[in-house]
């Protein structure tokens, strides 16, 4: 493409973003239309993605194609492996996406649209697209180092220690939490219950055709598990039928023991049987679905039914999480615009398997971008529902009783209208029991997806997309959850083994059982908890979610921020400096607040002390019911608490001690770093999704020359 | 077009399932005048391999 008509393209996409961005900011009152979001964001990640990750790919890390990656110098057909950008791409997006940009959004979503669309979008283009490719990068320049392994060897040992606590037991709070948005959508669901059920005898049966029927056929057996998955959603609409609506509707607490026993089962299976083939049909439904979701959305056009800005946002006062606009809608959202937990799949997997360095930009920068679109997507599917409908099911069991009269009538103190009737036709229209106070984000957007899709697809099938839509979500997270049960025994074992040498020996079965056995015990312990809370899990318990995330993130544009130091690349080390500062102030005022907040629906301790202070008074606070659950919000309000403290104190003594390496490295003007020398690469490979002319031609050249050395 | 489309997706879905890795490992026994193992026995030291794997998903 010449230069002329590359800047007019460049001009049209400014003006098309400037356009939407211009319309979602001024209008107020009036109908506007979801598809000014979706284009905006599209239009702003096009501009960043060319701009902004080619300046920090050449100026700031300085990508050097004619040295050799890792996959090229370390090649053994296992981790280490040269694999094509686009192959990349789709395995790095496919491990970095989940559950979390689908809820997050969808939560946030009480503060309106506004904040949400701005966050994601601009958090994406200079903090997550920024820590997910420079963690990949300084990871690729050390032979794909772990995040734990680079904060020990480049930042400290206290760092490193600290570190290595802060990542497990942020992984157990994530993993609890995603399992408690399952558990919330299941709950009192038959449908849901026996769709997500049936996903394992399909798995298994996938396991074993690749096993002994026909060894290596993956996209045939994923066909056909994908039909199986289509054929369970419809079953569900048949519980009745099948004698099996009592035996189904499965109470929170049953559905616990279940997930945990489950876990458990899934972690030690040999991962052919069961981890293997699930993950092929999660990654299907995942991209299935993400497309499917954008088309929908194009042709639906929905109108956004929230206000662009909600009075939450500035009282702090809403049902769904406590707290205002700052800090909370930053921590709400989390993965689609900046997630700490990328940082560790981004170190560690993803850079061992990269052909050439310049392919950090599409492969991290690029998949995040990714991400975020998938974030966005959610927020729109959340804001376009009717917004009684919104707060009606996201409003805690204890507010709204859990009956159609007591929501309607809540919903109208909080300034919206949805009659009980209505409430009860949404229901029926889903084929759910209810769906008054299905908190957890999921419901709500398979809500608004089976509207969406209801609209651009026609048809009667709002149940089924319903139920499509819990179904995916569901799949997504127990794969996260088996994934997550499996790496935290690898660290756990890898941990305990500093001490007693035999327990890190993984392929020994005492120590792989009892790793797994106390990971899934611990966030089985937190999920407990959260179901049981009066007060409502997921308003208690997201908010910890999401701190963890950020903080997370702190961590790893801490280690970006340091290394860049190190290089002696202090004039762009604001980089990853500006987001980080950004970061930092909104995980430690969120943070600050929920340990130190006198108003008890936003300070955990406030609000352990208020409880107390009740019950030995001999009183019982409203939503607790009787003065065992009374007790119960004073012990895990204290159990928040301290876990919030805890991870906040431990990113405080990373970025303390990385600090100190910084300051010194700015002054000798760089440090010796643990980046491995370079070696003149032998490989050819274009740089960006599409090949220009000459790349072609140097692959072609390269291609022959090589058949010409083996003849 | 189509036909390169199509071809391209089928590329590409080959790559990403690792269906074409057993291909690309008989390519180099070929090369290497190796007798190469079945494919029941080849994917069986991949699910091995796949075993120790410490890949996570993200949430």
């Amino acid at each position: 493409m010449n230069q002329v008509t590359s800047r007019v393209l460049w001009v049209g996409v400014a003006l098309v973003g400037a356009a939407c961005w211009t319309v979602l900011a001024l209008a107020r009152g009036e109908e506007v239309s979801a598809l000014w979001i979706l284009f905006a964001a599209l239009a702003s990640y096009a501009i960043a993605y060319r701009f902004y990750a080619r300046f920090i790919a050449r100026r700031v890390l300085q990508v050097d194609d004619t040295r050799a990656t890792p996959a090229e110098r370390l090649e053994n057909g296992r981790d280490y492996e040269v694999t094509d950008r686009r192959v990349l791409f789709g395995h790095h997006f496919a491990a970095i996406a989940g559950a979390g940009p689908l809820v997050g959004p969808v939560l946030a979503a009480q503060m309106g649209y506004l904040p949400g669309t701005i966050w994601i979008i601009v958090g994406v283009i200079f903090a997550g697209a920024v820590q997910d490719m420079v963690v990949m990068f300084f990871s690729m320049r050390r032979d794909g180092k772990s995040l734990g392994q680079m904060v020990r060897e480049e930042i400290g040992v206290v760092g490193g220690v600290a570190a290595l606590i802060a990542v497990f037991a942020i992984m157990i709070i994530i993993l609890a939490v995603l399992a408690l948005v399952v558990v919330n959508a299941l709950a009192e669901s038959p449908w849901g219950v026996l769709s997500i059920g049936l996903t394992i005898p399909i798995a298994l049966f996938m396991g074993f055709y690749l096993r002994y029927l026909r060894p290596g056929k993956v996209m045939e057996v994923t066909a056909i598990g994908v039909a199986l998955l289509l054929v369970a959603i419809i079953l569900g609409g048949y519980v009745d039928q099948l004698g099996l609506r009592d035996a189904l509707t499965l109470s929170p607490e049953t559905l616990v023991i279940c997930l945990v026993v489950y876990g458990f089962v899934a972690s030690i299976l040999p991962v052919w049987m069961l981890l293997t083939p699930r993950d092929y049909l999660s990654t299907f439904m995942k991209v299935g679905v993400i497309v499917l979701l954008a088309v929908g959305l194009v042709i639906a056009a929905p109108v956004l039914q929230a206000e662009p800005v909600t009075s939450f946002a500035t009282e702090g006062n809403g049902p769904v999480f406590a707290g205002k606009l700052f800090p909370f809608v930053f921590i709400t959202i989390a993965c689609g615009a900046l997630s700490g937990f990328h940082a560790l799949i981004s170190s560690g997997t993803t850079p061992k398997m990269i052909a050439k360095e310049s392919h950090v930009r599409m492969v991290g920068y690029g998949g995040m971008l990714m991400e975020s679109f998938v974030a966005i997507s959610a927020l729109i599917a959340a804001c376009v529902i009717d917004q009684g409908m919104y707060f009606a099911m996201n409003s805690p069991a204890g507010a709204t009783g859990g009956t159609f009269e007591g929501a309607a009538e809540f919903v109208a103190n909080l300034g919206f209208t949805i009659s009980p009737d209505q409430l009860q036709a949404a229901a029926q229209a889903v084929e759910e029991e209810t769906l008054v106070s299905r908190t957890g984000g999921a419901p709500t957007l398979a809500f608004g997806l089976s509207q969406v899709f209801h609209e651009a697809f026609g048809g009667n099938l709002q149940a089924f997309w319903y139920h499509f839509a819990i179904m995916f979500e569901a799949l997504f997270i127990l794969t996260a959850v088996d994934a997550g049960t499996r790496v935290g025994r690898f660290m756990l074992q890898d941990t305990i083994g500093n001490v007693w040498k035999r327990y890190a020996d993984t392929s020994w079965r005492p120590a792989a059982w009892s790793a797994s056995f106390l990971v899934v015990l611990a966030w089985g312990y937190i999920l407990w908890v959260g179901v049981r809370d009066p007060l409502g899990g997921i308003n208690q318990l997201f908010p910890l979610f999401g701190i963890a995330n950020q903080l997370l993130a702190a961590i790893g544009l801490t280690v970006c921020a340091v290394l860049m130091f190190k290089h002696g690349k202090a004039k762009y080390a604001w980089v990853a400096l500006v987001p980080l500062t950004w970061d930092l102030i909104v995980t430690m005022t969120a943070s600050f607040q929920k340990v130190f907040s006198s108003d008890p629906a936003l300070g955990y301790f406030a609000q352990a002390s208020r409880y107390r202070e009740a019950r030995d008074a001999g009183e019982v606070l409203a939503p607790a019911a009787d003065a065992g659950q009374m007790d119960q919000v004073v012990f895990n309000s204290t159990l928040n608490g301290i876990l919030q403290a805890t991870f906040a104190l431990l990113v405080i003594v990373i970025v303390v001690n990385a600090v100190v390496v910084a300051v010194k490295a700015w002054r000798a003007g760089g440090l010796p770093t643990t980046e491995t020398p370079k070696v003149e690469s032998r490989i050819v490979a274009p740089a960006d999704f599409i090949a220009t002319a000459q790349e072609k031609e140097a692959v072609r050249a390269w291609e022959a020359e090589r058949a010409g050395e083996r003849r | 077009m189509i036909a390169r489309a199509v071809e391209g997706l089928r590329w590409y879905l080959r790559e990403i399932s690792g269906e074409a890795r057993w291909d690309a490992y008989r390519e180099e026994c070929a090369r290497e005048g190796r007798q190469p193992m079945s494919r029941r026995e080849y994917e069986r030291h991949r699910a091995a391999h796949r075993e120790l794997d410490q890949r996570g998903r993200c949430c």
